[in-house]
């Protein structure tokens, strides 16, 4: 008995903490799509419903900014299946698109979740004709009849949330995309490091690497498979690059001074890198297979924080040449490199948008340090935040939203904002402090 | 060039008996963030309290000069002002003395952390905390140290002394630390 005790104490320590990021939506969500999504049947009979999958949905949607969701209260009938739908009880509330499902058993006792999603506008029946109808024509755009468990219901859900938002607005969703972001807690000198990975929505985190010294600058790779990251674990800068499904590390620069600020070439064959062997902050590639570096600045500046462009023919950095932080752009190869930014007199951070047309970038201004983007053609700087401290942005890999770095009660925490800023959202650690977001690419199976 | 004259024989003074010249001398600001290893340190084990305990005011420091309060080696900690790696005029005198501690003594040595405060972007911060330990650094080499004496780390703003995030905070963490190992 006394054995039983210790072994469940155990397994309730070693489980993954349970949304260890709070999400809150701060800014207006209401979008223009009108959607309807019924909350779905439980037809398992002898497991509770572990994650409810419809409020997944709903919450996925919610934070897109794009929809309009009809309250529960105001529905006329609960249907579960497309045979009970009456579409005019839908019509009758304006609603555009219809999203009805449960949740049943599969013959190998596992779970099957089914779901539709109806056109309402584009359906029709004749005068007096009601389902099952023959003269009944309810417009289904999608049906999915998803596997699942228990433990992945979450998953499932999420990827729901894509297929419907793909029929909709033709878009890729980006559900079931995670992010990468560093934690710390602790007080000043017995601080404890965390780099971290949860699905996009701050659910289901867990720990790639814990650290009593620091973490810094996450970097997925283009296949979102592996990740590149700085840790001073041995009180110094190294990067290394750790693969997510296996765990297994390996150390790709560990030169004297700074090791910093990697970025991996769209090919996912080089890192960009910073170096300071030569006596100086410089930009460096790296060749991932055999460690070749080739050097890319030669100044007395600052040089730091590259970023590739989506064909890799070029390289934006940050640079304090000109006396103060501004951006510039160069050939990937080396090159003589060109200044991008002349407003304000802080522009550091930079990255290419996922279009390549903009740099999203962190612009110091007198009230704080924000996210802006810089237009590549006309060169003007247009601010999407208003926090004091903002920093780190990167785009979800759809291009419709931010993650970035804020603060909020002294506290650092994370944000995402929708690339028209309409919609906000905080998210929390429950203790200490979450930083330096990434966000990672698509993953293809 | 005169001031740095004056400053070599407090210097060598300071390395044969203890320089007390110097008055206004910059404490370690108290945050206790200097991590010294003090073992093989001949004389000035705090248990043993051999060379400093009991010791009348006015008397020629005898330990080590690194452990004299009212040395300028006393300085352990540099601070800056926001996005600057300039070393103020008020810490040359320490840094110096610093340098010539460690030409006096090659076996020593140091490592120079750059620090930031939190503002700004990370990365470009441990650009400006590894600037920042360069400047220390260059003053070092340019009083005797020799280069292997001498390794930089920059944290940028991953390691602040201070949590609060107003300018009496950040004040604090702009800074080089200078952490001898014995």
């Amino acid at each position: 008995m006394f054995r039983q005790s210790i072994l469940i104490v155990m397994i309730l320590i070693s489980m993954p903490a349970k949304a260890v990021l709070d999400i809150e939506i701060t800014g207006g969500v209401v979008g223009e799509h009108p959607i309807a999504i019924v909350p779905f049947s439980w037809e398992i009979k002898n497991a509770k419903p572990g994650t409810d999958v419809s409020k997944v949905l709903s919450s996925d949607l919610s934070r897109t900014g794009y929809f309009s969701q009809i309250p529960e209260k105001n529905f006329l009938e609960r249907p579960h299946h497309g045979g009970e739908v009456n579409f005019e009880n839908w019509r009758a509330l304006g609603v555009e698109s219809l999203v009805v499902g449960r949740v049943r058993p599969d013959k190998n006792g596992h779970y099957l979740v089914q779901f539709q999603l109806f056109d309402i506008y584009k359906s029709n029946q004749k005068q007096g004709a009601g389902p099952g109808d023959p003269e009944y024509k309810i417009k289904q755009v999608i049906g999915y009849s998803l596997p699942s468990t228990a433990k992945n219901l979450r998953r499932t859900a999420h990827h729901m949330s894509n297929l419907i938002y793909e029929a909709i607005t033709g878009q890729k969703g980006v559900f079931t995309t995670r992010i990468a972001y560093i934690t710390s807690k602790g007080r000043v000198k017995s601080k404890q490091y965390e780099l971290q990975i949860a699905d996009m929505d701050g659910h289901q985190p867990f720990t790639v690497l814990k650290s009593t010294q620091p973490i810094m600058s996450p970097a997925w790779s283009p296949n979102a498979r592996q990740l590149a990251y700085v840790s001073f674990e041995n009180k110094k800068a190294q990067i290394f690059v750790q693969d997510i499904d296996t765990g297994k590390r390996r150390l790709v620069s560990t030169q004297k001074g700074v090791n910093s600020a990697p970025s991996w070439s769209p090919d996912g064959r080089q890192l960009a890198l910073v170096l300071s062997r030569d006596g100086n902050l410089e930009i460096y590639t790296l060749n991932i297979k055999n460690l070749r570096l080739r050097r890319l600045t030669r100044n007395s500046a600052i040089d730091t924080e590259p970023d590739w462009s989506a064909d890799g023919k070029s390289i934006v950095f940050v640079s304090d040449r000109s006396g103060r932080p501004h951006i510039y752009r160069m050939p990937a190869k080396g090159g003589r490199a060109e200044r991008l930014t002349f407003q304000g007199n802080y522009n550091a951070r930079p990255s290419f948008t996922p279009d390549g047309k903009k740099i999203v970038l962190v612009h110091g201004a007198s009230d704080g340090y924000h996210i802006a983007t810089l237009d590549l053609q006309s060169g003007v700087i247009e601010i999407l935040t208003s926090g004091r401290l903002d920093e780190s942005p990167s785009f979800a890999p759809n291009g419709r939203m931010i993650l970035y770095a804020a603060s909020s009660a002294n506290r650092g925490i994370l944000s995402v904002v929708s690339v028209d800023g309409r919609v906000k959202q905080k998210l929390v650690l429950q203790q200490g402090d979450v930083r330096e977001p990434a966000w990672a690419p698509f993953r293809n199976p | 060039m005169t001031n740095k004259w004056l400053l070599s024989v407090c210097l060598i003074a300071s390395v044969l008996a203890g320089c007390s010249s110097t008055g206004d001398s910059k404490s370690d600001d108290g945050s206790g963030t200097v991590v010294e290893d003090r073992s093989g340190a001949a004389g000035t084990d705090p248990a043993g309290g051999a060379s400093t305990s009991g010791m009348p005011a006015g008397d020629a420091f005898k330990g080590d000069p690194l452990d004299n309060p009212s040395s300028p080696l006393a300085t352990r900690t540099i601070y800056f002002d926001y996005d600057s790696s300039e070393i103020k005029s008020d810490y040359q005198e320490s840094i110096l003395a610093h340098g010539g501690y460690l030409a006096e003594h090659p076996d020593v040595v140091l490592t120079l952390e750059g620090h930031t405060d939190e503002r700004g972007s990370r990365e470009y911060n441990i650009g400006l905390g590894e600037h920042r330990a360069q400047a220390v650094r260059r003053l070092l080499l340019f009083q005797g140290a020799s280069d292997k004496q001498v390794t930089v780390v920059s944290y940028g703003e991953e390691k602040p002394v201070a949590e609060g995030h107003d300018e009496l905070n950040y004040g604090q963490n702009r800074r080089v630390e200078i952490i001898y190992k014995r």
